[in-house]
């Protein structure tokens, strides 16, 4: 025992990659510092008295959790309706997503069996492959924010963002999963002529069928967290009725949704793994 | 075994599935209900009133807002929004690796205590809720805290991604082969060196990789963070689209999707380079 310690004492002052590693840290220091700038990283402020005290106050409003029968029964539509928004939000994307999917896959081309694809349907695929790139790299949040300048408040903004964000994202994603598989059977019943719904059907589908539905399935997941945050733009759900306790300082409120909606996702998580289970 | 039992076996029809169809009732009623109690108004948005002051809407986008100044102002929100993802993700890197301790900890032979489970199930705890609250809604309770800026941004996103990195980390330090520890501990080494020399090296990849695609997550939420008021290209825009100012937002909007399709570009890069 007295061997070993003398030894990792020795050892210590001579790790040969010491000066390295100093070197390293100090680097990232220098370039830590404008990032620090730039975010207006003032950590001290959270411990001025004055932002301190209002902190801890609002802190300490959050127990007890508001529980009158009237607020729960509030919390229970406002869950209902960030639910119904997710879902319905979901349907539009899946019937925007699976016309492009299928339009823009390479895996369903005729032309492309035996030589390199016919030029008009490769312009065809790069245009939807195009437009499935402009729908989802605008974040759904910014498109709830244009839509609700458009149709109002409400929960339609929330169900067209979603729809349209997550209809780029699942037509991208079902595209690649198609292309994915072993393409021997699509290619054979393509060439002994069946028709692309055949091929798809009984070539492409067989192959990545589960994939695809737990991929969707995952995203319902992904669409719930968003419409709460949809809600902060006023599309309603548990995130309106969040935005707006928050505003009024009733932390008892706050603390009563957060709860409901730590729940909600958790649930989410155990109905999604359970699904996927059963659909594998 | 014969083999006619064999075909026989492979021939059988598979099991029938009612499991799918009480699944697919769920989903299909799931789907009905939501459409049935939500007040959407449909009629609104797709009559042909409502058309045309969509297609006035998108044209009022353009052109694009282009005086110097006012790309100027854009580009210190770009940077600003770099800044807040890059900053947030390191802490929560940080932050990540310091709960993911806790959250593997292992008792070894002799030094069975209770502080050991109980010191995994607060941390894993503390883990779950700091994942499951959205960085918005991290952000816009920071606002109280923090008040507006980016600073309650950086920390927003630091909150949630710390809870995700976490849990990932203490799962790649669960599954490190534990040998390499086991003789730095066998030969009396302290634990901040054991978990130096030994755990942190195993696990370093890991670490890394699901930092960067933390990173690229961060940005496409750092874009949006301003909206309740926490800095970066957000707050501009829903500054601008709040005066009904288009052409500065088209401009602003323009700025975030080239700043996520550069970030996606890089961050691609950079794996492809490290998984060489």
């Amino acid at each position: 025992m007295t061997t070993a310690s003398t030894t990792a004492q020795r050892s210590s002052g001579s790790d040969p990659a010491l000066p390295m590693r100093w070197a390293t840290v100090l680097l990232l220091a220098v370039m830590l510092w404008p990032l620090a700038v730039l975010t207006e990283f003032r950590p001290w402020i959270l411990f001025d008295e004055r932002s301190l005290s209002s902190t801890l106050h609002f802190l300490a409003t959050f127990v007890p959790p508001r529980m009158d029968a009237e607020f729960l029964l509030l919390l229970a539509r406002e869950t209902w309706r960030t639910i119904a928004i997710a879902t319905a939000g979901m349907t539009l994307a899946w019937l925007l997503a699976v016309p492009l999917a299928l339009g823009s896959t390479a895996r369903l081309s005729i032309s492309a069996l035996a030589q390199p694809m016919g030029l008009l349907p490769f312009a065809v695929r790069t245009a939807l492959r195009w437009t499935m790139v402009v729908l989802r790299s605008v974040p759904e949040l910014v498109w709830a924010l244009l839509f609700v300048r458009v149709v109002g408040l409400g929960p339609t903004a929330g169900v067209l963002a979603i729809g349209i964000a997550y209809g780029g994202m699942l037509g991208k994603v079902y595209a690649e999963i198609l292309e994915s598989g072993d393409p021997a059977p699509t290619q054979a019943l393509l060439r002994n002529g069946s028709g692309r719904l055949q091929a798809l059907l009984f070539g492409t589908l067989p192959q990545c069928g589960s994939e695809l539905v737990s991929y969707t399935v995952y995203r319902w997941e992904c669409a719930l967290r968003a419409s709460v945050v949809l809600g902060f733009v006023g599309a309603g759900g548990l995130g309106q009725l969040l935005d707006s306790a928050a505003k009024m300082f009733s932390g008892g409120e706050v603390s009563t949704i957060l709860l409901v909606f730590i729940a909600l996702v958790a649930l989410s998580d155990r109905i999604s793994a359970l699904l996927r289970r059963a659909l594998a | 075994m014969s083999s006619p039992e064999v075909i026989d076996r492979i021939l059988e029809a598979p099991p029938p599935r009612h499991a799918l169809r009480w699944i697919g009732l769920g989903v299909a009623a799931l789907v009905f209900l939501s459409f049935a109690t939500l007040d959407l108004r449909w009629s609104d948005f797709l009559s042909r009133g409502a058309m045309q002051s969509l297609g006035r809407f998108a044209a009022s986008f353009f052109p694009p807002e282009s005086s110097p100044g006012f790309l100027r102002r854009t580009l210190d929100g770009t940077l600003e929004t770099l800044a807040m993802s890059l900053l947030g993700t390191l802490l929560a890197a940080l932050a990540g690796l310091a709960l993911a301790l806790g959250a593997s900890a292992r008792s070894h032979d002799g030094h069975r205590s209770i502080a050991t489970p109980v010191l995994r199930g607060a941390t894993r705890t503390a883990l779950n809720v700091l994942r499951s609250i959205p960085e918005l809604v991290w952000a816009a309770l920071l606002l109280i805290a923090a008040g507006l800026g980016p600073f309650s941004g950086t920390l927003a996103l630091a909150l949630h991604t710390s809870g995700v990195l976490g849990r990932l980390f203490a799962e790649s330090m669960e599954n490190a082969p534990a040998g390499p520890a086991f003789a730095l501990r066998a030969r009396g080494i302290g634990r901040l060196r054991v978990f130096l020399y030994a755990t942190l090296p195993q696990v370093w990849p890991q670490v890394i990789s699901y930092t960067l695609y933390r990173w690229e997550n961060n940005i496409r939420a750092a874009a949006v963070l301003g909206v309740v008021g926490a800095g970066g290209l957000g707050q501009m825009l829903y500054y601008h689209l709040g005066l009904f100012q288009m052409r500065e937002s088209c401009t602003v909007l323009i700025a975030m999707v080239l700043l996520v399709a550069l970030v996606d570009a890089l961050s691609y890069a950079a794996r492809r380079w490290l998984n060489r």
